[in-house]
C-alpha cells in the first residue's frame, strides 16, 4: 500500500521538479518561459507519437526503457518518503542505491551502441567515463554521511537535527555528484542537441514515442532522488510515525526542500557554462576532494 | 620425518572444502564445454592429450587446496604449474603461444622460489612440513621472523594470484590456453594463491602486525585500478579478461586484507566478516570469469578473431552466447541483483563497518580505499559496456562477424550452467554468507556460533552496525514487477505504431558499420584522463607519390606498459648482460671443465674439512 503510495508519488511529482527548473531558468534569462507543468505535456504527447527502432538494434534496444525505468522505481523504493526501514520493506541502503542506478546506465549505455550510430557510441563512452569518475565521489560522500550516523541507511540519516561542518561538505560534494548525474551544466546540457556538447541526449537520440516518454520519466525520477538526498544530508529532520496525516505535512515540508534546490540548480544552470568534456574529470576529482574533506570532518566530530 | 599416511596428508577442513567446491564448480562446466570446443580445432590424438592434461590440471589443484604438509603442497604446487604450462602453449603452431608459455613459467618459478624459502624458514623452526605443527610453532616464532616468512608468501603467492606489479605473465599466458582452460586458469588456479595466502599467513602464520593487513590493502587497491585501467585499453577479448582477472584479485584481497587487518586489531567479528566478503567474491569471480572466457571462446571459434573491432553485431548470430555473455558482463560490473553486485556491496559494507567500528585517523584510509573499490567498479561497467557493445550490438564490422555460427550444444550447455550459478549466488545471497561465515570462522580459528550473519540486518552479538540491509531477491521482486508495470503502461496507453526504420545518419548517406563507434573511440577518454599512467603514443606514416598527394596514411596509437617497460625489460636486460658474462668461463676446453671440476672437488673437501 504505502509502496504504491510512494511510487505514484514520485511518478507524479518528478516532472514538476524539472518544470521547475526550466521556469527558473527562464525567469533568470528575463523570458517568460515554458509553463511548469510543460514536463507533462511532453510526457502526453510523447506518448501518443510512433516509435521509430533503428534497423540495426537488438532486443537490448527495446528492453533498455523498461530496465532503466524500473531500476529507477526501484531506486525509489529505498527512499524514505512513505516507506520506511521500520515499515519492514528492506531492501537495501545508500550503497546498494548506487549500484542500482548503474544498472539502469549500464543497458542505456548498450543501447546506444546498439542504435550503430556514432552519436550513441560518442554518448554512451562520455556517460561511463563520467560515471566511472563520479563513482568514488559518491562513496566519499555516503562514507562521511554514515560515519556520523553510523549506519549506511537511508532511513538511519533523519536521525540528527543538528547540521554539522561534515553535512554541510557533504552535501556540496553530492550537489556537484548530482549535477554530474542528473546531466546539467557545467558537466552536460539538457537543452542541446550539439554533437559536441551532448552526452545523455546522444545516447538517447535513437529513441521516440512512448519508449523515449519512459526514458524521460526515469531521468526525471533520478533527479528528483539526488535532490532528496541532498535535502536529507544538509536539513535532516526526523522521520514521522507511520500514520498518513503525519505523513503528509512532512511530505509537503520535504517537497518544499527540493524546490529550494531546484532554485540553487537553476542559478548554478545560468550563470556557469558548460566546461569541456576533460575538465569534468577535475570537476569530480574537486567533489572527491570535497568528500574527503567532509570525512574528516565527521571523523573529527565536526 | 614424513608421515606419508592419508590421515597426515590430507586436510578437509570448511576452507579446504570450500576450494574444492570453487574448482568444480568451474571445471565442469568447462569439461562439458571442451567436447564440442576442441573438435574440429585439433587432431583426435591432440583432443585426448588436451582432455587428459585437464584432468591432470584439476586434480593437482584439487590435491593443491586439500593436503596438509609443505612438502606435499609444493610438489602438487609444481605439478599445477607445469600441466598448465604445457596447456599455454597447446596452440603450438602460433609463435605467441611459445613467447607467453615462457613468461608464464618464468614467473611461476620465481613465486614457487619464494614460497620454497618460506617453508624452508619455517622447517628450521617447526622441524617438520606439517601444517599443524608449523602452526604450534608459529606461535614462538620471533616476529622479524615472521615479518620475512610473510612477505615471501605475499611474493610467492602473489607472483601467482598476479598482483600488480607482478601479473606480467596473465594477460600472455590465459588468452593464449584453449579458452575452457583460459576460464579455468583465471577462474580457478590463480584462486589456489589466495588459498595460500589464507592457509599460511592467515591459518599458519597467524596475523599480529597491522601492517601486513595495510601492505595486502595498498596492493589490492593498486591491482584494481591498474588491472581495470589496462583492461579498458585492451581490444583482445581473452586479454581483457585477463587483465580483469588482476582487478578481481585485488577487490578478493581487499577482503582478505581487510581480515588481516582487524585480527590484527583483535576485531573478531568484522574479520569475520571481511573474510566473508573476499571469499564471496572469491567464488563469484571464479563463476563469472569462467563463464565470460567460455563465451568469449564461443566467439573466437565462431568467428576466428579475439580482435573486437573487427566484431559486432554477434548478438543476432548467436543469440544465446550473447545472452551469457550479458549475464557475466553485467556480474562483474557488479550490477544488481547478480552475483558479483552482492560481493563488492559485502566488500564496501565490510570497509564501512569497520570504520564505524575503529577510531582515528585509520579511518579515513580505509574510507578511500572503499573510494577507490567504488573506482574500480564504475571502470569495469565502462569496460564491460565497451566489451559487450562493441563485440555483440550494432552491425558486424568484418566479414569475420558476418559469418559467425552460433556455438555448439555441448558449449552452450556449458555456458549456460555458470549462467544459472550467477544468478542463483546472486539470488540466494543470504544463505551463501551463512555458509561462507562456517568457512571464514574456521580458516580465521574465530568462534562464530554467537555471531549472527543474516543479509537483512547484520546485527552482531556486539552491536557493530544498526540497521543495515540488502535483500537481493527483493530486489530483483521489485526489478521485474516495474518492469512489467513499465511495459503494461506501454501497451495499454499507446497509440502510436512501431517502426523499423533506418538510423538516423544526418540526412547524408546510408550509415554502414564504419561509423559505428570503436572500442578505440570508446576508451579514448579514459586513455586522455589516465595518461599520466597509460602514456599513450602514437605512430603515424605517410606513403607519398608525391609531396601534394599522400598516397596511404597509417595511423597507431599504443599505450606504454610501465611495469613491463620500467621494471621487468631492465631487470631481463640485467639477467642476459650476467649470462653473457659468464659465457667468458665456458670457452668450450674439456681440460679447462676438468679444472673446474678439481678446484671444486677441492674447495669442497676444504669446505668439509673447515665445519
Amino acid at each position: 500500500m504505502m509502496a504504491i503510495l510512494q511510487i505514484i508519488f514520485f511518478i507524479v511529482s518528478a516532472p514538476l521538479l524539472s518544470g521547475l527548473i526550466t521556469k527558473i531558468k527562464n525567469n533568470l534569462r528575463m523570458r517568460k518561459g515554458q509553463s511548469v507543468f510543460q514536463p507533462y505535456y511532453n510526457l502526453a504527447k510523447l506518448f501518443s507519437k510512433d516509435e521509430v527502432i533503428p534497423e540495426a538494434a537488438s532486443w537490448i534496444f527495446r528492453v533498455t526503457p523498461f530496465v532503466v525505468l524500473s531500476s529507477t522505481l526501484a531506486a525509489a523504493m529505498l527512499i524514505p518518503v512513505f516507506i520506511f526501514a521500520a515499515a519492514g520493506c528492506h531492501i537495501g541502503d545508500f550503497l546498494a542505491l548506487v549500484f542500482i542506478f548503474a544498472l539502469g546506465r549500464f543497458f542505456l549505455a548498450l543501447s546506444a551502441l546498439d542504435t550503430a550510430s556514432s552519436f550513441g557510441g560518442m554518448g554512451a563512452s562520455r556517460e561511463m567515463f563520467i560515471s566511472s569518475l563520479v563513482e568514488p565521489a559518491l562513496c566519499m560522500v555516503i562514507f562521511a554521511v554514515s560515519l556520523q550516523f553510523g549506519s549506511t541507511d537511508i532511513s538511519a540519516f533523519s536521525g540528527r537535527h543538528a547540521i554539522t561542518i561534515s553535512s554541510v561538505v557533504a552535501a556540496l560534494a553530492l550537489f556537484l555528484v548530482t549535477i554530474a548525474e542528473t546531466s546539467r551544466i557545467p558537466v552536460d546540457n539538457q537543452e542541446t542537441h550539439l554533437e559536441l556538447t551532448m552526452v545523455h541526449e546522444a545516447m538517447v537520440l535513437e529513441y521516440s514515442g512512448r519508449p523515449l516518454a519512459l526514458i524521460e520519466m526515469a531521468s526525471y525520477i533520478k533527479q528528483m532522488i539526488f535532490f532528496f538526498l541532498i535535502a536529507q544530508i544538509i536539513f535532516p529532520i526526523g522521520l514521522p510515525a507511520v500514520n498518513i496525516t503525519q505523513i503528509l505535512p512532512w511530505v509537503l515540508w520535504y517537497l518544499a526542500r527540493l524546490g529550494v534546490i531546484a532554485v540553487i540548480v537553476a542559478l548554478v544552470e545560468v550563470t556557469v557554462a558548460k566546461m569541456r568534456l576533460f575538465r569534468v574529470a577535475d570537476f569530480l576529482g574537486f567533489a572527491f576532494v570535497l568528500g574527503v574533506i567532509a570525512s574528516v570532518c565527521a571523523i573529527l566530530g565536526v | 620425518m614424513l608421515n606419508l599416511q592419508p590421515k597426515h596428508l590430507f586436510l578437509l577442513d570448511p576452507l579446504s572444502l570450500f576450494f574444492l567446491v570453487v574448482i568444480f564448480i568451474v571445471s565442469l562446466p568447462s569439461l562439458i564445454y571442451s567436447f564440442s570446443y576442441l573438435k574440429g580445432e585439433y587432431s583426435a590424438a591432440k583432443i585426448m592429450l588436451a582432455q587428459v592434461l585437464l584432468l591432470a590440471f584439476v586434480l593437482s589443484m584439487a590435491l593443491v587446496v586439500s593436503v596438509s604438509n609443505c612438502l606435499v603442497f609444493i610438489i602438487f604446487w609444481e605439478i599445477m604449474s607445469l600441466v598448465s604450462y604445457f596447456l599455454v602453449v597447446f596452440d603450438t603452431k602460433h609463435a605467441k603461444s611459445i613467447q607467453a608459455g615462457l613468461v608464464y613459467i618464468v614467473m611461476t618459478h620465481i613465486g614457487t622460489a619464494f614460497i620454497i624459502a618460506a617453508f624452508m624458514i619455517l622447517r628450521n623452526y617447526a622441524h617438520s612440513f606439517d601444517f599443524f605443527t608449523i602452526k604450534n610453532a608459529c606461535q614462538v616464532l620471533p616476529l622479524q621472523t615472521k615479518n620475512i616468512v610473510f612477505l615471501l608468501f605475499l611474493i610467492g603467492f602473489g607472483t601467482k594470484a598476479g598482483i600488480v606489479p607482478l601479473h606480467i605473465w596473465l594477460p600472455y599466458a590465459h588468452p593464449q590456453a584453449p579458452s575452457h582452460i583460459s576460464s579455468i586458469m583465471s577462474g580457478v588456479m590463480i584462486k589456489t594463491a589466495i588459498y595460500g595466502i589464507i592457509r599460511f599467513v592467515m591459518f599458519i602464520l597467524g596475523v599480529n602486525s597491522s601492517w601486513w593487513g595495510v601492505l595486502v590493502l595498498i596492493l589490492a587497491v593498486i591491482s584494481c585500478l591498474v588491472g581495470v585501467i589496462y583492461a579498458l585499453m585492451e581490444h583482445d577479448i581473452k586479454r581483457l579478461l585477463a587483465y580483469h582477472s588482476v582487478e578481481n584479485i585485488g577487490i578478493i584481497l581487499l577482503g582478505v586484507g581487510l581480515a588481516m587487518f582487524f585480527t590484527s586489531l583483535n576485531l573478531p567479528y568484522l574479520a569475520v566478516f571481511s573474510l566473508i566478503a573476499g571469499l564471496y567474491h572469491l567464488i563469484n569471480h571464479a563463476i563469472f570469469k569462467g563463464l565470460l572466457f567460455l563465451c568469449a571462446g564461443s566467439v573466437y571459434k565462431a568467428t576466428g578473431t579475439r580482435d573486437i573491432e573487427k566484431l559486432g553485431g554477434l548478438i543476432k548470430k548467436m543469440p544465446q552466447t550473447a545472452v551469457y555473455f550479458l549475464l557475466g558482463a553485467m556480474a562483474i560490473s557488479a550490477l544488481p541483483p547478480l552475483n558479483g553486485f552482492v560481493s563488492e556491496w559485502l566488500t564496501l559494507q565490510a570497509f564501512f563497518l569497520g570504520a564505524f567500528n575503529l577510531i582515528g585517523g585509520s579511518r579515513l584510509f580505509l574510507g578511500i580505499c572503499a573510494a577507490m573499490l567504488a573506482l574500480t567498479s564504475g571502470l569495469a561497467a565502462a569496460c564491460f559496456v565497451k566489451a559487450f557493445g562493441v563485440t555483440f550490438l550494432a552491425q558486424a564490422r568484418s566479414h569475420y562477424a558476418q559469418n559467425a555460427k552460433e556455438a555448439a550444444l555441448s558449449m552452450r550447455i556449458g555456458m549456460l550452467i555458470l549462467a544459472v550459478l550467477i544468478v542463483i549466488f546472486g539470488l540466494a545471497a543470504g544463505l551463501i554468507i551463512k555458509l561462507l561465515a562456517k568457512v571464514s570462522g574456521s580458516a580465521l580459528g574465530i568462534d562464530i556460533s554467537r555471531m549472527s550473519f543474516s543479509l537483512n540486518n547484520f546485527t552482531l552479538t556486539p552491536q557493530i552496525a544498526k540497521n543495515i540491509y540488502l535483500s537481493t531477491p527483493s530486489l530483483a521482486l521489485w526489478l521485474i514487477l516495474f518492469g512489467i508495470a513499465g511495459f503494461a503502461i506501454y501497451r495499454i496507453f499507446g497509440r502510436g505504431k512501431s517502426v523499423i526504420y533506418k538510423t538516423w545518419d544526418c540526412g547524408y548517406y546510408r550509415l554502414d558499420s564504419r561509423n559505428e563507434y570503436t572500442a578505440t573511440a570508446f576508451s579514448k577518454p579514459f586513455r586522455i584522463a589516465f595518461s599520466f599512467f597509460l602514456m599513450p603514443y602514437r605512430k603515424t606514416q605517410k606513403i607519398r607519390e608525391s609531396f601534394y598527394h599522400v598516397k596511404s596514411f597509417t595511423y597507431e596509437t599504443h599505450t606504454t606498459k610501465v611495469f613491463k617497460k620500467y621494471i621487468y625489460d631492465p631487470a631481463l636486460a640485467i639477467v642476459f648482460k650476467a649470462a653473457k658474462s659468464m659465457r667468458r668461463i665456458q670457452p668450450g676446453s674439456i681440460h679447462l671443465y676438468l679444472g673446474y671440476i678439481f678446484i671444486t672437488l677441492l674447495l669442497l673437501i676444504i669446505f668439509m674439512g673447515q665445519f
